[in-house]
């Protein structure tokens, strides 16, 4: 294969499963701000407390990885709930300012938290040995985590779209989102609703912590370094829509990851450039509502 | 019987505007009380003279919170990118010292003011048609594409590892920096002051009731034929060269710099102080930004963990009991003991 072909290639793979990252992490987040307009900048520490209950399961309880990653998205969303209704439920009618503090707050106590107990340095977990090397897709080797990570993104995309566009609680949800209020007066119970989407959107923010761990690292800052990138999937995607955070994912997990190939001292900036570009032209996101 | 009644209208008219016209005086005479925060910088000059590396760095931040006040504060803008400008400041008097050797530190500031000022009208040009989330992603990605451009020309920004050791002439060619940072701090003083009253003169201008307007209620303004844009694009551009000015001190009194200035903690932690100090209310800054720093100060060097949680708590707290700030607090006692002491 060309030279030129095989860091496609590469890009696509990479790209692709960094990608999938991105969106099991920020698709909570977009429903919810879709759903309450509610800023909430402790998404992130959400995905690192997942994170850190995958580290803890695997390395001192002994668990498997992916049964932790299973308990992490469950435990932390059950926390979560905890939080919606002591404190998120007393901000919802707020401005943007004091929502950005709070969850601001939050996130700082977080990251003392989760300094105090795991210390500073990145965490990594014990992988099982299907999860290790690379796996041959027929005319290249791909590291096996990466495929384990499209396959369980594509997945999760399924489940969620059957969920959001068959079911009738997924009927109700897009009910809220585009009208709130007439949602309410046509007997949607809206606040159950958002506590329950609240509950799953940070369970699979939980889920992605505990995946990011292999391929981003864990470390307590991640509260807030990754917590950009999710805030921009989710205003590029446009809040409130699954298909939008999809796209807006795949278009800046590959950019990010093209640009880290082929200009590694720009960094970040690719990322930054195409999401200033999309909400200059789209201010509300791909497939968001002006 | 109906002439008399016009004259009673015209002169009720009349002692109406005279009214009107006497509040708005009252409102921004000097009061007493304004003397207090200078007295107090100038009282730490004396009591401290040790510290004074420490006390220039909250007279910057004083002057950075200042800035945000007035586009959050008083024009209602959320940004969390304010830093970006702060940066620019920073790094253009850096550069000019580094890279062309131009180290008088006055002509500095105004070089940094002006850069300053042209990066927020550009960006405010574009950037403040949007509002909420849009814009306050907007605004981070500008900070976080400077400072990726920065570590992108690191043969000229110096990458993080910054500009180190840079050297000013003496101040005014007489007043030379001394290792305790006395010169510097009342050089940062003194700029303060200047850049205090400008702004104090903004805020009580018909502009800056503008600015409240449009802070309280935008539909209105754009009724009564206000050019919002305008108006918030000015404010922006005033603030991003306050925020500069700011920066360039924070190069000239650390003598040296590094693209941490352009971080998201940079403008969190602003955006913070103006928050416990209290919004729109210029004073606001200088409670928030002193005690902030003071704390951090003591309570960092104890354990930075403990620190961190501790503004957190600080923030959650504030947001579900004290939204109006430190002074917002003093002001709800006051009014309740006057309350009291009336019944």
């Amino acid at each position: 294969m060309p030279h030129f072909a095989i860091i496609a290639v590469s890009i696509l793979f990479d790209g692709l499963a960094y990608a999938m990252f991105l969106f099991i992490t920020s698709v909570g987040l977009s429903v919810t701000m879709g759903l309450m307009g509610f800023v909430n900048l402790a998404h992130g520490a959400f995905a690192m407390a997942g994170g850190y209950v995958v580290v803890t399961l695997t390395r001192n309880l002994g668990v498997g990885f992916v049964p932790s990653l299973a308990i992490a998205a469950v435990v932390v969303g059950a926390v979560s709930i905890v939080f919606e209704r002591g404190l998120y439920r007393r901000l919802y009618k707020s401005t943007d300012l004091e929502q950005v503090l709070l969850t601001i707050g939050l996130a700082f106590m977080a990251i003392a938290t989760a300094t105090y107990f795991y210390g500073p340095i990145p965490k990594s977990v014990p992988l099982p040995e299907w999860l290790q090397g690379d796996v041959n897709l027929g005319f290249r080797y791909f590291p096996s985590y990466r495929a384990f990570l499209i396959v369980l993104g594509a997945v999760l995309i399924t489940v969620l779209w059957y969920g959001f566009e068959r079911t009738n609680i997924g009927a109700k949800i897009r009910a809220a989102v585009d009208n709130r209020r007439m949602a309410e007066s046509v007997g949607i119970n809206v606040d159950r609703l958002f506590t329950l989407t609240f509950a799953v959107g940070s369970g699979l923010a939980a889920l992605g912590g505990g995946l990011a761990i292999q391929l981003l690292g864990l470390s307590p800052s991640f509260a807030v370094l990754y917590l950009v990138l999710f805030l921009i999937v989710v205003a590029v995607g446009g809040l409130g829509s699954l298909k939008g955070t999809l796209l807006a994912a795949l278009v800046l997990g590959v950019f990010d990851t093209a640009g880290k190939y082929l200009l590694a001292d720009a960094g970040g900036f690719f990322v930054y450039a195409v999401t200033v570009a999309v909400l200059l032209i789209k201010p509300a996101g791909f497939y968001g509502r002006e | 019987m109906a002439a008399s009644d016009t004259t009673m209208a015209a002169a009720d008219r009349a002692s109406t505007r005279e009214r009107a016209a006497d509040y708005l005086l009252r409102r921004h005479r000097f009061r007493a009380a304004e003397a207090l925060p200078w007295l107090f910088a100038i009282a730490v000059f004396f009591v401290f003279p040790d510290r004074m590396t420490f006390g220039s760095q909250v007279l910057v931040m004083v002057m950075f919170a200042l800035s945000l006040d007035l586009i959050l504060g008083y024009a209602g803008i959320v940004t969390l990118g304010h830093a970006a400008f702060f940066g620019v400041g920073a790094y253009t008097v850096g550069l000019l010292a580094a890279r062309l050797q131009w180290t008088e530190p006055i002509s500095g500031l105004f070089a940094a003011a002006i850069v300053a000022a042209i990066v927020g009208f550009i960006t405010g040009w574009f950037l403040l048609r949007y509002r909420g989330l849009t814009l306050l992603m907007l605004t981070l990605a500008t900070a976080i594409m400077l400072q990726e451009t920065g570590n992108l020309r690191s043969d000229i920004s110096g990458g993080y590892d910054g500009l180190p050791g840079l050297t000013f002439k003496p101040l005014l060619g007489i007043f030379d920096y001394d290792l305790y940072g006395h010169t510097y701090y009342l050089y940062a003083l003194a700029v303060l002051a200047v850049v205090f009253y400008f702004v104090r003169r903004i805020v009580y201008s018909p502009f800056g009731q503008a600015l409240t307007g449009i802070r309280e209620n935008v539909r209105r303004m754009h009724a009564i034929g206000s050019p919002v844009h305008w108006r918030l694009v000015t404010v922006y551009t005033i603030a991003a060269a306050i925020a500069g000015v700011a920066g360039a001190l924070f190069t000239q009194t650390n003598a040296y710099v590094t693209l941490t200035v352009f971080d998201f903690d940079n403008s969190a932690k602003v955006m913070v102080m103006l928050i416990l100090g209290g919004t729109g209310r210029l004073y606001g800054a200088f409670v928030g930004a002193t005690v902030y720093m003071v704390l951090e100060d003591y309570f960092s060097k104890l354990s930075p963990t403990f620190w961190q949680f501790g503004i957190g708590l600080v923030l959650v707290l504030a947001v579900l009991f004290a939204r109006r700030g430190v002074l917002g607090l003093f002001e709800s006692m006051g009014q309740y003991i006057a309350e009291r002491k009336k019944s």
